[in-house]
């Protein structure tokens, strides 16, 4: 392959490169995208996508599993379902594939040359290309670093074989009769219950004292309580050491657990990806294992950007996307600067939670004053006729002016809060914004104008 | 119809890429056969680039200041009369073109084509007058969040003005449009009859002959530890000369004390031969010639240009008067041939008129040395019994220290004095 020169050159087609791809390349630069697999990143390929897939999958056969119990409220009756995950998986595929395609796409429209192939860094100006045709060299002006994450490994139970990260187990071709999965945070939360609806005895082992641990207890009870509904045994305060013979040894404060396991997941986070790509060479500044970058997501090499996961928490695709907006306007020439008041969060357990903003502790350690206003779902019509009334939805707000600090949402469905969330915090709303605005009848977000209610002392259907 | 590719010929023995220094067309433009579309730039000279084909532009593949290889694809053309797509075609030779002016757009303000902005390159990058903030409360703290919303907030960053300065009337005391509007109005009235004119800064890209000699001037400087002798030098005698041999000249050409100062370096090189070198440090082999072709330190438009003047020993002061003018007018015409422009063994730098008591000139590497001259000035002179009126001018030479010593530096520099201070020495065969 011959060497190659560009205006901007992008390492990595994930949600962050690929935003940040299209975007030069609509500013009219001369853009380069390298990318080693499918465009669309972990997101695409083996995160966001592929795991709502399965989730949505083993939600409608749990679904009629349970009507085939015969205790189906809806007047239902079935044989008992059978599901042939292979199949699952290929219509998870097609997803995945036409997502993927569709990146190619627009990266295409915007007149972005695509490149397959790995990069490594060898200055803030220069990658070494390796593609099936052998090595190359691509120069550019501006290097974007949107490298991303990959799963953390645990010394004692390394990938391989049984012991599976995210990417594998949402790849699995049989549900498998026993799961333990190694950390109770969202990604564990969310593959395990879906392989527990699915019909495998699923297991969590949590060093923690909570599981889902960046968020309060108030917002993981009813996980908690729906996992256990579920068959999922949690085991809190665990330490997880060993995985022989089908096997899972942890240790607890009250001695060693043995956990028959037909398959280990191990979910205990994600790690930038910096050394992998020649990035750690080029001393950058470091902000712990991430890549400092300021405002401008410029990195402190003259020239060199980075966004996304490499550049800390939270590692979350529509982040990167919003920086790969910034790195594209700031080589553009634009003045701009990130400035967003929230980035929402969202966690596809059963069920769901959303948090945008301050948490209830967060507020309070720098305004005593804050409040908290919550309307639960049991008083929502909507969420009757969905047989779903878990969960609640809570504003955090300034108790003098009503000013929203945050809103966090745990239920069925609330996921699509997201949006509604965001947009209150990004305008600094008020109390009174949420509450003087219709919200639809019958619908599950009118239980976030009640909580708006509540918090003016004005609540109507509590 | 079919698209017709030209691609960047060889503009020069032995070079392998060119800088683009103008592109003359754009996509969507008609050019026809012959038609000027680009100008690319060697180390040596500026070579205009022609198009093989008639046609509409729909393709560019350089900008200005960008590095081509040569034989890279630098327009696509559709060709109305063709028959199909050909796979390329160098534009016509550039041997038959004439070099081309240096690119005066090249110093002008680069603007990025941007849709995401339709940005001017002047970009206004004050903060506004504080009249603007004269409604403000004080300044919020640092990380105590601004409340307003995105829309607010764009159009307070378009406008340059800090919101933590603002004060807000929306609840929770959010600033909105209104306050924004209220805030320009305020600013109209109080603002001051003369209002401070807003600072613009203008981004100039460094490219072509200025990034040349921001390369070149950087290496020498870098690369070699440079000593440098000043000398006062009386040039009474040698001006006495210049104005009789001037007023006798006829049609030869008018002498400047360059070519005098030149004709003095030629004659230096029989006791100095050291000083007149070319030091390859990559090879460390140092190379002395017998001919002595001096570089002529030279301003144009477009920046410094050092065109040479061959075999020096073999030309009269008129001769090197004559020469020295040819090629300072070729320099300034962008007419200078690639040899005209390299192999030059010492070199002569000079202010003129404007130049001061002395300087620091780097050395036009890979030479070993150059001279520099600075103003003439009378001065009071102590001749043992009185002081009198005497033409002085000093001399700079800075040397490369690796391969010349102060000694021969100071040895070098005395023999320049003499030799100007008694001219007659310069026309004496030995």
């Amino acid at each position: 392959m011959t060497d190659l020169s560009c205006k901007v050159l992008v390492l990595g087609a994930g949600p962050g490169g690929y935003v940040c791809a299209i975007r030069a390349g609509q500013a009219g630069l001369d853009t380069i995208i390298v990318e080693k697999a499918a465009p669309g990143g972990t997101c695409l390929n083996v995160g966001c996508i592929p795991s709502k897939a399965l989730i949505h999958a083993a939600e409608q056969f749990h679904a009629v599993a349970e009507a085939a119990t015969g205790h189906s409220p809806l007047g239902i009756a079935t044989a008992s379902p059978k599901i042939a995950l292979s199949k699952t998986m290929g219509w998870k595929d097609g997803i995945v594939r036409q997502l993927t395609g569709g990146v190619g796409g627009l990266l295409r429209k915007a007149g972005v040359r695509k490149i397959d192939g790995e990069a490594r860094i060898l200055d803030g100006k220069t990658i070494e290309l390796k593609t099936a045709e052998g090595l190359s060299r691509i120069s550019c002006e501006h290097l974007v670093i949107a490298t991303g994450s990959a799963p953390i490994e645990v010394p004692s139970l390394p990938f391989g074989g049984d012991i599976l990260s995210s990417t594998e187990a949402l790849s699995l071709q049989q549900v498998p009769e026993t799961l333990a999965i190694v950390g109770g945070g969202y990604i564990g939360l969310e593959i395990g219950t879906a392989y527990a609806k699915l019909g495998a005895k699923v297991t969590i082992v949590e060093a923690r004292a909570q599981i889902l641990p960046q968020y309060d207890a108030e917002l993981s009870k009813p996980v908690l309580t729906r996992l256990k509904a579920l068959g999922v045994e949690v085991h809190l305060n665990a330490q997880a050491e060993g995985y022989e013979g089908g096997v899972l040894r942890a240790k607890t404060a009250d001695g060693e657990l043995k956990i028959a396991a037909k398959k280990v997941l191990v979910t205990v986070g994600r790690r930038p990806v910096v050394a992998e790509c020649g990035a750690a060479d080029l001393g950058l500044d470091m902000q712990g294992r991430y890549i400092k970058i300021n405002g401008k997501c410029q990195t402190s090499m003259r020239g060199v950007y980075a966004i996304g996961d490499v550049t800390g928490e939270p590692m979350l695709a529509h982040r990167a996307m919003a920086q790969g907006e910034i790195a594209a306007a700031v080589i553009a020439g634009e003045a701009v600067d990130w400035d967003k008041r929230a980035i929402p969060a969202v966690c596809f357990t059963d069920p769901e939670i959303v948090v945008v903003g301050q948490l209830p502790e967060e507020a309070r350690t720098v305004n005593a004053e804050a409040a908290v206003a919550t309307y639960p779902l049991r008083a929502n019509g909507r969420a009757m006729t969905l047989e779903r009334t878990d969960g609640f939805v809570r504003i955090v707000h300034e108790k003098s002016d009503g000013l929203v600090l945050g809103i966090q949402a745990v239920g069925a469905g609330v996921s699509e809060f997201a949006g509604e969330f965001a947009l209150a915090l990004e305008m600094c709303a008020t109390l009174t914004d949420i509450a003087a605005t219709i919200h639809a009848h019958p619908t599950l977000g009118e239980t976030v104008q009640e909580a708006a209610l509540a918090g003016l002392g004005r609540g109507l259907h509590a | 119809m079919g698209i017709r590719t030209i691609r960047l010929p060889d503009v020069g023995e032995g070079v392998t890429e060119a800088e683009v220094t103008e592109i003359l067309v754009k996509p969507g433009d008609l050019v026809r056969e012959d038609d000027p579309i680009a100008a690319v730039m060697t180390d040596k000279a500026t070579v205009e680039i022609t198009s093989a084909y008639s046609g509409k532009v729909i393709w560019i593949g350089g900008e200005v200041g960008k590095t081509l290889a040569i034989g890279s694809d630098l327009i696509r053309i559709e060709d109305e009369s063709a028959g199909g797509d050909d796979d390329g075609a160098p534009s016509l030779a550039p041997a038959e073109a004439q070099p081309a002016p240096a690119s005066t757009s090249s110093t002008a303000a680069q603007t990025e084509s941007c849709p995401l902005k339709a940005s001017p390159s002047l970009k206004v990058v004050e903060t506004r007058p504080s009249a603007l903030t004269s409604t403000a409360t004080p300044p919020r703290a640092e990380g105590v969040a601004v409340l307003a919303s995105p829309a607010v907030r764009a159009r307070a960053k378009e406008a340059g003005i800090d919101l933590r300065q603002v004060a807000g009337s929306g609840p929770a005391g959010r600033i909105t449009h209104t306050d924004l509007d209220h805030l320009f109005q305020n600013a109209g009235q109080a603002q001051p009859r003369n209002p401070p004119r807003p600072e613009t800064v203008e981004t100039v890209k460094v490219v072509g002959l200025r990034r040349m000699i921001a390369k070149r001037m950087s290496e020498a400087n870098a690369t070699i530890p440079h000593i440098t002798v000043v000398e006062e030098v009386d040039v009474t005698e040698i001006e006495a000369v210049r104005i009789k041999l001037n007023e006798t000249r006829g049609d030869k050409p008018k002498l400047t004390i360059l070519p005098l100062i030149a004709a003095a370096l030629v004659k230096a090189k029989e006791s100095c031969p050291k000083i007149f070198a070319r030091y390859d440090d990559e090879a460390e082999e140092v190379h002395y010639s017998t001919a002595v072709h001096i570089g002529i330190a030279t301003m144009t438009e477009a920046g410094l240009m050092v065109p040479v003047v061959r075999n020096a020993q073999a030309l009269s002061p008129y001769q090197l008067a004559g020469e020295i003018a040819r090629l300072s007018d070729a320099c300034r015409e962008g007419k200078a041939k690639r040899e005209e422009l390299s192999g030059s063994t010492i070199t002569i730098t000079s202010l003129g008129p404007l130049g001061a008591i002395a300087t620091t000139p780097i050395i036009n590497k890979p030479e070993v040395a150059i001279l520099g001259v600075n103003r003439m000035a009378v001065r009071p002179s102590w001749n043992g019994s009185a002081f009198v009126p005497r033409t002085m001018m000093n001399i700079s030479a800075s040397f490369d220290h690796r391969i010349i010593d102060g000694w021969d530096a100071a040895v070098f520099v005395q023999r320049m004095k003499t030799l100007l201070e008694t001219p007659a020495l310069i026309f004496m065969k030995d």
